[in-house]
Order: structure tokens, then C-alpha cells, then sequence
């Protein structure tokens, strides 16, 4: 193409919305941030932030740094290996239990199994709700059922993923697919068939990657829910700071660094050999 | 319409069903190997976890009965047939769901003020140096790696009870998690502008300043205001531990059986919750639809 003489002023003319954008656009942005810096404002004198306070708090921080160092586990080094076994496993029970539950209620939540907006909406509603609780809420609530200890941290990460999961499955459904489905209808095969061969063969590598994912996240949550007493190495964390031990306190992190990066790598590696080079890609 | 279907001979045959018969018991047996390995793997955390199925079926009971209970008021009646009681704390639990929004806004923006800070040291093509990418990195990760509420615990003890130290570990948690995505944003930006203005004999600032950032910022946004929303929801138990917000009232609520509050706590909760997911998706929406255009 051979460059074209140009008319600035016929341009100028053809797109006003670039060359003169009017003022409420240009004013958007610096409006925006002023309006963003207000509310950070009034939010820090809401909240009592003070410089003194702030500083007075930091060294302190640096205090308790310094008190850290070095980790230190004194003696109860064994009985902090079992509860990091026990969050590791209230991780994988409370997510496996949940993925369990989530797949057939996943399957209802889903446009292209479920064309019915009046039965699909409460379900999804109801997932959304679940959703809208926290993990530690959750805890609360079963403590005061089954009791405290990690049973109730099983219970409460397996509810609070049942939530997630529903609703990831069925979009993981909603975007499988539709001819496999169909050739499965073709050949004469029952709703039911349809679902096993034509669907899951599609979605299970998809959820699987997912579960596995979680698995990992959870390992996270289930350190804190422990801080509400519902097992796991949080408890022990939650103690020892209570009580100041901060070498103790340093120690229980590391654990739990470790803990979780040694997850990421089996589990990536896992979802790897799982998914295969597809997801990567 | 006839088509003639071309079978192969018989011994062709045979050896390609011998393959494919082959080739799917591998796959059966590696699948029951896996499946074996998985199931070994919850017993031993069921084990581990000290999982009771006779206290769940005992105590199953209990949970349905939980959620009767708070749904019910003091007098015996459903919640919903007296809102006014129900509800009887409602400036209260206003005042305090304002500080939980407050905390998760400020934790936020201070978090992603940080985040924008660091993630240009962490991403691979801008970072100026690799020892400076790594410690950055570490950083982040650590920031990340530990979950808010025990930066909480750590804060409460350090700032004193109250919002701030909630603030302050939500902005920590918040700086690991968008550093970390910032940079990915950042490691999938076009480095030919760039080059452009290096060429200029632009400073690293400047390139950062007027290359990448115009590149990036509604990515940064969309991220930003995806962490709002998860910062809402952790902002909401932040009062478990002491750091404020309307956790506190409904830790209360829950430790001392008082039913019909739970519920109306947990009804505040969700709902809040719920408008700000659909607030800020809304928003994402239009600034993703707005870069796209221009």
C-alpha cells in the first residue's frame, strides 16, 4: 500500500472521539483517583491510624523479629509433625469429600445439562451462597456440632468447597464439548450415557486438575481454621503466640512454608501428568 | 446409499487388536494403581484427621438442627415473621460492616500500592537485576504463602486489638498475591515499546513509566478489584482474632448460642458480599470492554 497523503483536519473530523474527547472523559480518570485517595483517607482516620500508634507498633514488630530468630521448636517437636499431618490431611479429606458431593450438584447447575432457568437459578444461588460464608465460619458453625479438633476442620473445608467446586464443575461443563454429546444421543444412548460417555471423558481431566489445585490452596486454609480450634497446626500456632513463644511461633511457620511448597511441587507435578501438555500449552 | 466399509485381513487385524487390547488395560491398570494410591492415602488422613463417622452420623442431627435454631427467635417464632427483631442490632452491625469495608478498601489499596511497587523487580524481562528478582520473589512469596489472619495474630499483638492491625495484614497478604500476578501481567506485555523508548536512551524508570505501565494498568485494575472482593470476605472473620470488623460481633454470636443474630449476621455477610461480587465484576466488565475497544 503506498503511503496516502493525510488530511489531519477531515481525521480530526471523522473520529471526534479521539481528537476531542469531552471533558467529562478527561476528567474521569484524575476524578477517579481523587475520589479512591477520599475514601483511603477517611478510611485511615476511621480506622484510628495514627503515626505513633503505626511506629510504636512497628518496633515492636522489629522486637518480636529479633525474638524469632532463631526458630526453635524446644521439645515439641513431635507433637508439631502430627498436627502438620493433621492439616495435611484435613486438606485432602475436606476437599476430596467435597468434590465428591459438588459433581452431581455441578451437573444441575450446568446450562447444557439443565435448560431450565427456574431449576438451574436456586441451585446456583445456593452454591453462591455457600460460597459467600468463610472457611472459618464454617469451622465455627461445625465446632459446635461435632466438637472441637480436626473433624469439624474436615467438615467445614469440605462445605466451604462444595460452594467453589459446584459452581467451577459446572462451568467446566457448560464449556465441554457438544458434538460428543450429540453422537452419543445418535447412536441411541440415554441421557445418563450421555453424561458418562459423551461428557466426563471431557470434563474429568478439567476437574481433576482443579481438585488438585485446591488440595494445594487448602493446605493454606487448613492452617488457620485451626485457629478457631478446629485441629491442625494452626492450633498450635494460635497457642504459642498467644502465649509469646515467637521462636516456637517462627518454627510453626516454616513448618508450614514448607509444608506448602512441598504440596505445589507434587501437586504440579501431578496436575501435569494429568492434564498433560494441553493445559500448558 | 451403499458404502463399502474396507476391513482389513484377519491377521492385520488381529495384531491391531492385540494393540489397542493392550493399550487399554495399561490404562486400566494404571488408573486402578492411581485410584489405589488415592484411596490409601485417605484412609491414612481419615486416620490423621481423627474422622468419626459415628459422632458425624450422631451429631448429623445437630447441623440441620443448627440452622433451625438460627432461624429462630428467642419467643419461639421463624425470624423472618418479625424482621424488626431479628434484625434488632442493625446500626450496630451497619457501624461494624462499614469497618470491615473500610478495612478490606484501605488493606487493598495500600497492598496493591506495594504490589505496584515491587512486581516491575519481579517479572522477568524488567526486573534490572536477577539477585534483586530473586529477593523480591522470596518476598512475595512469603507474603503470600502466609495466610492473613496470622499476620493478624502476629499484628494484634504488635498494633494492639483493633481495625489496624486487620488493615495492615490484609495489605500484606494483598502485596504477595498481586505482586505476583502483576508480574505475570507484566512478563506477557510487548517489550518492542520498550526498546522504543531505550533507544531514546530512556532511564529504566522511564521505560517502566511510559512503556509498560500504559500496557498494564487495566490488567492491574481488573486484579486489584478481584482482590477487593476476596479482601471482603477475609476482612469479615479479621474480628476472629481481635483485628476488627464484623467478625467480632459474630464470633460472639456463634460462642455464646445467640441463634437468631448468627443468622442475621451471616444474612449481612453474604449479602454484602454478594453486591460487591456483582459490583465488581460489573466493573471489570466495562474496563476490559473499554481496553479492548481503544
Amino acid at each position: 500500500m503506498t503511503p496516502q497523503e493525510v488530511d489531519t483536519a477531515q481525521i480530526r473530523a471523522r473520529y471526534p472521539d479521539v481528537f476531542d474527547r469531552p471533558a467529562s472523559a478527561r476528567l474521569a480518570t484524575p476524578a477517579m483517583i481523587a475520589a479512591a485517595l477520599a475514601i483511603l483517607v477517611y478510611g485511615l482516620v476511621d480506622l484510628d491510624f495514627s503515626p505513633s500508634r503505626f511506629f510504636a507498633g512497628l518496633s515492636q514488630l522489629g522486637w518480636i523479629t529479633l525474638m524469632m530468630i532463631p526458630p526453635d521448636p524446644g521439645s515439641s517437636l513431635p507433637i508439631y509433625l502430627k498436627a502438620l499431618g493433621e492439616t495435611l490431611s484435613i486438606a485432602l479429606l475436606g476437599t476430596t469429600l467435597a468434590a465428591v458431593f459438588a459433581l452431581p450438584v455441578s451437573l444441575l447447575a450446568a446450562r447444557n445439562i439443565v435448560p431450565s432457568n427456574i431449576l438451574r437459578f436456586p441451585v446456583r444461588r445456593f452454591l453462591d451462597s455457600i460460597r459467600g460464608v468463610d472457611t472459618l465460619i464454617w469451622a465455627l458453625v461445625w465446632i459446635n456440632v461435632v466438637g472441637l479438633g480436626p473433624f469439624a476442620g474436615v467438615l467445614a473445608i469440605a462445605v466451604s468447597d462444595f460452594g467453589a467446586f459446584g459452581k467451577l464443575f459446572s462451568e467446566a461443563i457448560e464449556g465441554a464439548d457438544q458434538k460428543q454429546v450429540e453422537g452419543i444421543r445418535a447412536s441411541g444412548g440415554s441421557a445418563l450415557h450421555e453424561i458418562r460417555f459423551g461428557l466426563l471423558p471431557q470434563v474429568l481431566p478439567v476437574i481433576a486438575g482443579q481438585v488438585l489445585y485446591f488440595i494445594e490452596s487448602n493446605t493454606r486454609s487448613a492452617t488457620i481454621i485451626g485457629i478457631v480450634g478446629a485441629g491442625g497446626i494452626g492450633l498450635q500456632l494460635a497457642e504459642q503466640i498467644r502465649v509469646l513463644e515467637w521462636q516456637k511461633v517462627s518454627f510453626l511457620i516454616l513448618m508450614i512454608l514448607v509444608a506448602v511448597a512441598a504440596i505445589d511441587f507434587i501437586s504440579g507435578k501431578l496436575r501435569f501428568a494429568i492434564i498433560g501438555r494441553r493445559a500448558v500449552a | 446409499m451403499t458404502t463399502a466399509v474396507s476391513i482389513l485381513p484377519e491377521q492385520q487385524l488381529a495384531a491391531l487388536n492385540a494393540a489397542y487390547r493392550q493399550a487399554v488395560s495399561r490404562r486400566r491398570l494404571r488408573l486402578l494403581l492411581g485410584a489405589g494410591v488415592f484411596a490409601a492415602a485417605l484412609a491414612l488422613a481419615a486416620i490423621g484427621a481423627e474422622v468419626n463417622l459415628r459422632t458425624l452420623f450422631t451429631y448429623f442431627g445437630n447441623f440441620v438442627s443448627y440452622f433451625d435454631r438460627i432461624l429462630t427467635l428467642d419467643s419461639g417464632q421463624r425470624v423472618w415473621t418479625d424482621v424488626g427483631e431479628w434484625f434488632w442490632g442493625w446500626r450496630k452491625w451497619l457501624k461494624m460492616l462499614g469497618e470491615t469495608l473500610l478495612i478490606s478498601y484501605v488493606g487493598t489499596l495500600i497492598g496493591a500500592t506495594f504490589a505496584f511497587a515491587l512486581n516491575f523487580f519481579a517479572a522477568e524481562n524488567t526486573s534490572p537485576a536477577s539477585w534483586l528478582r530473586f529477593v523480591v520473589r522470596r518476598l512475595l512469596e512469603f507474603a503470600r504463602t502466609v495466610p492473613g489472619i496470622v499476620f493478624a495474630l502476629v499484628f494484634v499483638i504488635a498494633f494492639g486489638l483493633g481495625p489496624m492491625a486487620g488493615v495492615l495484614a490484609i495489605a500484606i497478604h494483598s502485596t504477595g498475591a498481586l505482586g505476583k500476578l502483576f508480574s505475570e501481567i507484566v512478563e506477557n506485555a510487548d517489550m518492542k515499546p520498550v526498546e522504543g523508548i531505550r533507544s531514546t536512551g530512556a532511564s529504566w524508570l522511564s521505560c517502566m513509566r511510559f512503556a509498560i505501565v500504559p500496557q498494564v494498568t487495566a490488567g492491574y485494575a481488573s486484579y486489584a478489584l478481584l482482590r477487593f472482593e476476596i479482601n471482603v470476605r477475609e476482612a469479615s472473620v479479621m474480628g476472629f482474632v481481635g483485628a476488627g470488623g464484623i467478625g467480632q460481633e459474630l464470633v460472639v454470636a456463634i460462642r455464646k448460642f445467640y441463634y437468631s443474630d448468627v443468622s442475621a449476621i451471616l444474612l449481612t455477610i453474604v449479602v454484602t458480599v454478594f453486591i460487591i461480587d456483582i459490583t465488581t465484576g460489573w466493573l471489570r466488565g466495562r474496563l476490559f470492554g473499554k481496553e479492548a475497544r481503544t
